[in-house]
Order: C-alpha cells, then sequence, then structure tokens
C-alpha cells in the first residue's frame, strides 16, 4: 500500500512498486486528464507536479510518489475557478487537438510558479521537454507571457 | 472586411447560390418537433463534386451524402449536430459558426454535437437514444423512417473526416442551409403568432423582435410553431455583407475542456470493468506469428490473458502498465517470408530502376501533357536534370492508437477515435459477427490525426481482442514504439525532372516522372505557364504500408516541383520570386497570394547576414498557400527563423482559425522537412519513439506571419494546404544561404561540410 496526496485529497493505492504514477493516476483514480504520449518521458503529455515541480509521471514508479503531493491538470485550478493559465490558453486559443496541454499546462503553470516573467530562453528551457504536434507552439509562448503578466497585476 | 474582398466574395455567393439551386433540388430539408419542445430541422444533401481522392472512399461512388441537424431546445440552445470529427482543426465550432450565422443565433447559446457513427441517425437513431434520449420521432419524420432518409443515408462519407472537406461540403451545403431553414421557419410562426407582416420582424441572438409593437421573444418560444410551417425548399442564404459570425474569429467551443483535463479523448474511454490491452504486430510488415512462449508474461501479476491473434500478439490484464510487461515478457517467433531482407537502399534502388526503365523505354502513365516535351527539351538552350527523393514518414499524433471494444450478448459498444466512424463501425460488426445495428461507435475526441486515423486497423484489432475475451470492456492501447512501427505511411518516392529553358532563361520544357501515384490526382500539376509539359508516374509497389499522410500526395510533390522551378530560375540566374510571378500571368489567384507573401517577408529586403531567404507555392485542396522561409546554417544546423504565409481559402469563416491551421501545418512540414524519416531496416521500421522520430519543439520555433487573401473563389481546405509549400520554401532558402540543393529529405540527413555561414 502506497500513501499519496492528489490534488489535495489523501489516497491509499494498492500498486506494484514500479509502476508509474501516469497509471495509478489515470487507471486506479480516474484523473484522465493527464495522457500517455510515448512512456519515456521524451513529450511531456504526462507532465503532472510532484511537490510543485514538473515531472514526468510516465516514468515516475508510484514509490517515488509516496508521501508527496500530486497535483494534476484537475487540481490545478483553487476552487471552481481557472488557474491563470488555462484562462491565457483560452484567451490566446492555444488548443486545437489538444492532447498535449494538460501536460504544457503543468509545465508553463510549474515555470510561472517560480519565475512570473520568464524570458523567450526561460520559455524554451522550461517547455521544450513538450512536445505539440498540432504545431501550437507561438501561442503556448503568447499566452506564458500573458498568464505572468497577470499574475503580476494582482 | 475590404471593399474588394467583399465584392469578390459577393460574387463567389453568386456562384455559390447556383450551384446550391441545382442540388437543392435534389436534396431534402425537413424538420419537426421532438418531445419537450424542441425544432429540430434536417438536412439531406448530395453535393454534385466531390474531392477525387474521397472517391475511392465511398460506397456510393460518385455521389456522396451530407446529413445535418440543427436543434434549438426549450431553454433556447441551439445544437448543431455535425457529422465530422475534431481532431484539432476546430471544425465543430466552424461548422457551427455557419449555422449559427444563417440561423442569427446568439453564439454563447450554442453547442454542438458530433454525429453518432450510425447512418440512419437522421430518422431511427432519433428515437433510439443519441440525440434525444428517450424521445418521440419528430411527427414530421415518421413518414420518412423507411423512405427516402433511408435510402439517402446509406453513403459511407456521412461522417468522414478527411480531404480538409468539412467546411467546404457540409459547411457550405448543409449547415448553412439548415441554419437559414430554421430562420425562416421560426420567423413565418412569429409574424402568423403576432399577426405582422415578416419583413417587420427583426431576428438577432437567438431572439425574435418586432420593434414597431415593441414585441420580443426567445426562438424557444416559437420552436414549436415553427414546425408547423413547411420547411423551405430553398432558404435564402446571406450574402457576405450580411454574415455577422462568419468571417469572424468566435472562440473555439471545445477549447475550455482542453484546457482542464475533462476533454475525454478515446484513450479515455472508461466502462465499469475495463481491462486493458496492448499489442505487438509483426514488425516486418506482412508476416504472422509462428510461436509464441507466454509462460513468463502470464507470472507478470495482473496478466489475464495472452492471445494469438496471427499476425500479432495481444496481452490483456488489469492495467496498461501490467499489460506492458506481460508483452515484454513474451517470447515470439515470427514468419517473415524473406520480408525481412528488404532495406531502404533495396527500396530506393528498386525506384531508381522502375525510373531508368522507364527513361528508357519512354514510358509510364501520362497523367498530363501539353505540347511536345522531347522536341522544346531537343531544341532548349539550356537542359537542366534533376531527382530527389523523400523518406516515409509517420504521422506521430500525440495519443497513440487506442480502442476499446466491449462485446456481449447480441451488442457492441465501441469507444475510439476515428476519421471514419461507419467504417469502423461496419469493420467491427463484421468481426465480431453482429449486424452492423447493433454495433454502437462512441467517437470521442481524436488526439491529433493527420490522417492516420482513417486507418481502422487498430479498433480492428481491438475488436479481435474483445472477441478473445467476451462480456469483458477492453481498451486496447498502443505504445509508442508500435505506434510508429505500425502506421500507415507517407509513401517514399523519388521523382525525376528535366527542364529545358530557352536562351533568355524562360522554361519551354517540363519533364516529370516518378515512382507511384496515389491521390490527389492533382498533386503534380503546376500552375506555371510552360508551353511543354509532360508528367507521368511509373508504379514500383514495396510491402510498407502507406496511408494519407496531411495533404497526401501535395506534400511530397510540392517539394519536387517547387524546387525544381526554383533550380530552373537560379539557372536562368534570375531572382525566383519574380521568375514564378512572369510565369503566372494567367493565373491571377495564385499570382496574388504569391505577392502577398512576398510583400509579407518584405521579399527584397536586405537578410541578415547569413541567412537564406527561400519561396514556395502551392494549390491544395481548392486553397493556393505561399510561404517565405529564411532560414540559416549555424553550427551544422538548420535554424528557421522566420516563414511568412500568404492562404488563400477562398473566404475565411474563421479567420482566426485559418491563421491556427497555417501554424500548424508549417510545424507539421517543418518537422518533416528538417527530422522526418522512417527507414526501412530487415523488412521493419528502424524508429520507435521520439527520441529517434523527433519533432519540432518550441526552442526551434520560428516567427510565424499569415496573411489572409480572400479571393471569393469556391470555399477551400484549411486543415492541409499549409503543409505542402514548407519544404520546398525551405529547401530554396537553404540554397540562398549556402549554394547547396537539398534534394534529398530529410534536412537533417544533409552534411553541411564547409558551408556555414
Amino acid at each position: 500500500m502506497i500513501d499519496l496526496e492528489v490534488n489535495g485529497a489523501a489516497h491509499r493505492v494498492d500498486a506494484e512498486p514500479d509502476m508509474p504514477l501516469l497509471w495509478v493516476l489515470r487507471e486506479r483514480l480516474g484523473l484522465t486528464g493527464t495522457k500517455f504520449g510515448c512512456g519515456i518521458a521524451q513529450c511531456g503529455a504526462c507532465t503532472v507536479h510532484l511537490d510543485g515541480v514538473a515531472v514526468r509521471s510516465c516514468v515516475t514508479p508510484i514509490t517515488a510518489a509516496a508521501g508527496r503531493s500530486v497535483t494534476t491538470i484537475e487540481g490545478l485550478a483553487e476552487d471552481d475557478g481557472r488557474h491563470p493559465v488555462q484562462q491565457a490558453w483560452i484567451d490566446c486559443q492555444v488548443p486545437q487537438c489538444g492532447y498535449c496541454q494538460s501536460g504544457q499546462i503543468m509545465s508553463a503553470a510549474a515555470l510561472l510558479a517560480s519565475n512570473a516573467a520568464p524570458t523567450d530562453a526561460d520559455i524554451d528551457t522550461a517547455m521544450r521537454g513538450n512536445i505539440c504536434r498540432c504545431g501550437a507552439y507561438s501561442r503556448i509562448r503568447r499566452a506564458i507571457k500573458q498568464a505572468g503578466e497577470a499574475r503580476n497585476s494582482v | 472586411m475590404s471593399e474588394t474582398a467583399a465584392s469578390e466574395a459577393k460574387a463567389s455567393e453568386q456562384v455559390a447560390k447556383k450551384r446550391l439551386g441545382k442540388w437543392s433540388r435534389r436534396g431534402l430539408i425537413t424538420a419537426g418537433l421532438l418531445a419537450g419542445g424542441a425544432l429540430v430541422v434536417g438536412v439531406g444533401i448530395r453535393p454534385g463534386h466531390r474531392a477525387p481522392r474521397l472517391r475511392s472512399l465511398v460506397a456510393e461512388g460518385e455521389e456522396a451524402l451530407l446529413n445535418v441537424w440543427l436543434k434549438i431546445a426549450p431553454d433556447n440552445r441551439v445544437t448543431a449536430i455535425v457529422p465530422h470529427a475534431e481532431m484539432g482543426q476546430g471544425v465543430h465550432s466552424t461548422l457551427a459558426q455557419m449555422l449559427a450565422d444563417e440561423l442569427d443565433a446568439d453564439w454563447n447559446l450554442v453547442d454542438v454535437q458530433e454525429a453518432p457513427a450510425h447512418e440512419e441517425y437522421a430518422n431511427y437513431a432519433l428515437g433510439k437514444g443519441f440525440l434525444l434520449g428517450d424521445v418521440d420521432i419528430p411527427r414530421a419524420l415518421v413518414g420518412t423512417v423507411d423512405g427516402a432518409f433511408l435510402k439517402l443515408s446509406q453513403a459511407m462519407s456521412l461522417q468522414i473526416t478527411g480531404g480538409s472537406t468539412s467546411v467546404r461540403t457540409s459547411g457550405r451545403f448543409a449547415m448553412r442551409v439548415a441554419g437559414a431553414a430554421g430562420r425562416e421557419m421560426l420567423a413565418s410562426a412569429a409574424a402568423a403568432a403576432w399577426q405582422v407582416p415578416s419583413a417587420e420582424l427583426v431576428l438577432q441572438d437567438s431572439h425574435i423582435a418586432h420593434p414597431p409593437s415593441k414585441r420580443r421573444a426567445t426562438y424557444a418560444e416559437f420552436a414549436a410553431a415553427a414546425a408547423e410551417f413547411a420547411p423551405p425548399a430553398k432558404p435564402r442564404l446571406k450574402t457576405p455583407d450580411e454574415f455577422r459570425l462568419m468571417g469572424t474569429s468566435a472562440p473555439r467551443l471545445d477549447i475550455p475542456a482542453k484546457v482542464d483535463g475533462s476533454a475525454v479523448f478515446g484513450i479515455d474511454a472508461s466502462v465499469d470493468g475495463l481491462k486493458v490491452a496492448t499489442t505487438r504486430r509483426c514488425p516486418v510488415f506482412g508476416g504472422t506469428v509462428a510461436s509464441v512462449d507466454d509462460e513468463r508474461a502470464l507470472q507478470v501479476p495482473g496478466v489475464l490473458k495472452v492471445v494469438n491473434l496471427e499476425d500479432a500478439v495481444a496481452v490483456i490484464a488489469d492495467g496498461y502498465w501490467q499489460a506492458r510487461k506481460g508483452l515484454d515478457a513474451l517470447t515470439v517467433e515470427w514468419a517473415m517470408n524473406g520480408l525481412e531482407e528488404i532495406d531502404q537502399a533495396r527500396i530506393f534502388g528498386q525506384f531508381s530502376a522502375a525510373l531508368d526503365l522507364a527513361d528508357a523505354e519512354g514510358d509510364g502513365n501520362t497523367e498530363a501533357e501539353a505540347g511536345d516535351v522531347e522536341a522544346a527539351l531537343a531544341g532548349a538552350a539550356r537542359r537542366l536534370d534533376a531527382e530527389y527523393r523523400v523518406p516515409y514518414l509517420a504521422h506521430a499524433s500525440m495519443e497513440p492508437m487506442n480502442c476499446t471494444v466491449w462485446l456481449r450478448d447480441g451488442a457492441c459498444d465501441v469507444w475510439t477515435g476515428t476519421q471514419n466512424p461507419l467504417g469502423v463501425r461496419a469493420g467491427v460488426a463484421d468481426i465480431v459477427a453482429l449486424d452492423a445495428e447493433l454495433v454502437n461507435v462512441h467517437n470521442l475526441y481524436l488526439g491529433g490525426a493527420f490522417g492516420r486515423r482513417f486507418v481502422d486497423d487498430y479498433a480492428m484489432q481491438a475488436a479481435r481482442v474483445a472477441k478473445a475475451m467476451p462480456g469483458v470492456p477492453i481498451k486496447v492501447i498502443w505504445s509508442r514504439e508500435e505506434d510508429t512501427r505500425q502506421d500507415h505511411y507517407r509513401p517514399a518516392v523519388t521523382s525525376r525532372f528535366r527542364g529545358g529553358l530557352d536562351a533568355e532563361g524562360n522554361p519551354v520544357a517540363w519533364r516529370n516522372v516518378y515512382v507511384d501515384k496515389h491521390e490527389p490526382a492533382e498533386a503534380p500539376l503546376i500552375p506555371y505557364a510552360i508551353p511543354n509539359r509532360l508528367v507521368r508516374h511509373v508504379s514500383s509497389p514495396t510491402h510498407v504500408p502507406f496511408g494519407v499522410w496531411r495533404s497526401v500526395d501535395h506534400s511530397q510533390h510540392a517539394f519536387f516541383t517547387e524546387s525544381f522551378i526554383d533550380e530552373l530560375a537560379i539557372a536562368a540566374a534570375q531572382d525566383p520570386y519574380q521568375y514564378r510571378r512572369r510565369l503566372l500571368a494567367d493565373s491571377p489567384r495564385h499570382r496574388k497570394v504569391l505577392d502577398a507573401a512576398a510583400q509579407a517577408a518584405d521579399w527584397g529586403a536586405p537578410k541578415p547576414a547569413g541567412t537564406g531567404r527561400g519561396i514556395a507555392l502551392h494549390e491544395s485542396f481548392g486553397s493556393v498557400v505561399a510561404q517565405v522561409v529564411d532560414a540559416r546554417v549555424q553550427a551544422g544546423k538548420v535554424r528557421v527563423e522566420r516563414v511568412c504565409c500568404a492562404v488563400d481559402v477562398g473566404f475565411a469563416i474563421n479567420p482566426d482559425g485559418v491563421v491556427a491551421q497555417m501554424e500548424s501545418g508549417i510545424v507539421y512540414g517543418l518537422s518533416a522537412a528538417l527530422y522526418g524519416e522512417i527507414g526501412i531496416e530487415r523488412g521493419r521500421v528502424k524508429q520507435s519513439n521520439f527520441h529517434d522520430y523527433p519533432m519540432l519543439r518550441i526552442d526551434e520555433m520560428p516567427v510565424v506571419d499569415t496573411v489572409i487573401v480572400n479571393s471569393g473563389a469556391p470555399l477551400g481546405g484549411a486543415g492541409e494546404p499549409g503543409t505542402p509549400p514548407l519544404a520546398p520554401a525551405l529547401a530554396n532558402a537553404l540554397y540562398d544561404a549556402t549554394g547547396e540543393r537539398i534534394r534529398v529529405l530529410p534536412v537533417s540527413r544533409h552534411e553541411w561540410g564547409g558551408v556555414e555561414a
């Protein structure tokens, strides 16, 4: 039995120690917003926060998450509203197919949490692990800057 | 919209209306009232012409059918029911926009639903559940249940999504008609109830007003009464000056669910008691299972069953991770029938031999011929030869192939993401030996498709796996490795050219022979006025399965033709933009787009040191796109700085949607041009995942500037036409930067040696 906190709620799951966090989230906890893309940390579709840090859940064994706090796309917004990154994603009409966007948003939110005014180079570094096959990169960059500004003006 | 654009769009609208008149006589508009007071309006139509490549995919040959429905519910919300899959192209929203504009609906009160995979949804299914739950069949439709609608509804094309056709067919011929018919019926109902001339009514934002008497009501209040009026046979469509939503960048309806994790994709399907399987097909295409040793696999905790599918093995388990571990623990021997001896070099050698033979014998299947190419070549002042080559490419949509099948007594449910839900239904029904009636396909969001999800192999495989464990819902998920190695690939092509120039450098002859023709037929054709032209293909089949890849044959042929015209311009010592421009004197639409891209890029302006600038122009799916690329070679690596794109889709229904599709098509084309290569080694695909089949990432993203040219030409597609010009514009820019001509893709294979700028 492994204890972990997901989106503020305590969970106890029975899983093999090498089972990736991704599949615990998707198949055991029903949190399907986190996506499977490659299984080897190459695409970022599975990005979640582990104690606030962006990690690739497809290569994070569940034991590495034991006793720690996991945030997924479903738990990113506080209350019923939207996280500034989610709002900026809507304002900039970022998603096309949308499949990679949970991971993109989680990476962007982690970036902005530590750096509210990222430069283009900061964005490149933080976001280059997230592939968007629909090619929404220009909009992702714009939305991150907008979300950063929204945070700064609060 | 500028005045010129408006008048041009108006002119095209006249043409569109003429066409509309032509087919609407063969069309059928019906309307009725649902229990609970919702008005429904349906349009069944048969457009007279289709994208040629869809022909082979439709059951009924030349003619095809599109059905669309509009529903106005008692809460005054409008639902547009669209027969197309949403795979990122924004089609659900754009089609709803077309319908809502004609209806004069409030965009905030508009919803979209995808039509179910049921050719009878237009009648039986109304009562059966999808649209209405337990509501009765609308009275007005009862008579049609076994009549016209049933007959009209048998074409497979009903729900195909591809060929950049949705807006051009369903949107133009059905969504707008349904909206306009609904509007006229509502107006008739209000005019009768209020005893006022309908000309005095104002319909706007889902409300009907009669200003002289200061009366105002919602559409819903007249929905029931409207159903009493016969649907107009030929409703009046708006002229562009009357558009309120078309031509505006209305926000997409699917985006809010795609930022909070609530959008449901095929892979997210959830059913009680669900088990998960993963599969490995013989890595050598066409091979079969010789033997399976499943002893170790069955010892993996959570593994339930190993299934020999003859061409593949499947492991069914409690979850994906367990299934994957089980699959890795299997020992499989494959029977490969000698196909394992085929490699990339042999395939391209085979292409060369086929082309050599055609050259030697003057052979090949002629596709286009004008003048006398051989005579013109013989008399040319200069001749130029070039051979180009492109590799196989995988689609690599972000969501790996997956499909959930629940087969139980006399029923089967299927959850997946597909571009052809009716094809999936028919295929699954065949495999599980049930009437198609009893197979219910739930088409969920597609996490990318780009043509991959036209082919239903993954769904057929899932049905075969489900048969091995009847009663249990099973979700088959492919690993990324399987997705990369079991694709239906963009075909590899070799294409040879010989061009002739006169003494002034004008092209007088264009001869092009290439291997293997697919579709669309016009892909290798050029818009340039060259008096003697000959385009031929020869057949040279391989064992590698091929499919449609964003823009189909256009992406290969645009690279060939737009590189070669550039080579002719360089040989003539002329500016590549001006050279093309002069050859487009009789093609004003193409010329205008070319000019717009050149202007956006400030073509003649000095470039930063080391940067090259290249241009390309290509028409596909009814749209014309030109792109100017600025690129440089830095530390042996190509860096694309900027892409200026001009696009003419006739009239941009949603301009921001068109811009997004250009950005997307450019990135897709750039990933392919820079890195894309599926190599064949020992009969199988060498690449496996994103580390060896790389995609463009955010730090490589160029600045993209898109200019929309609304020429008023008949509506063209937007999902695919942005891709073809990118590779040649890039290769032309790299020539400009380095003096080296890229004739073999991907660019990353090229060794730049000492050419660094």
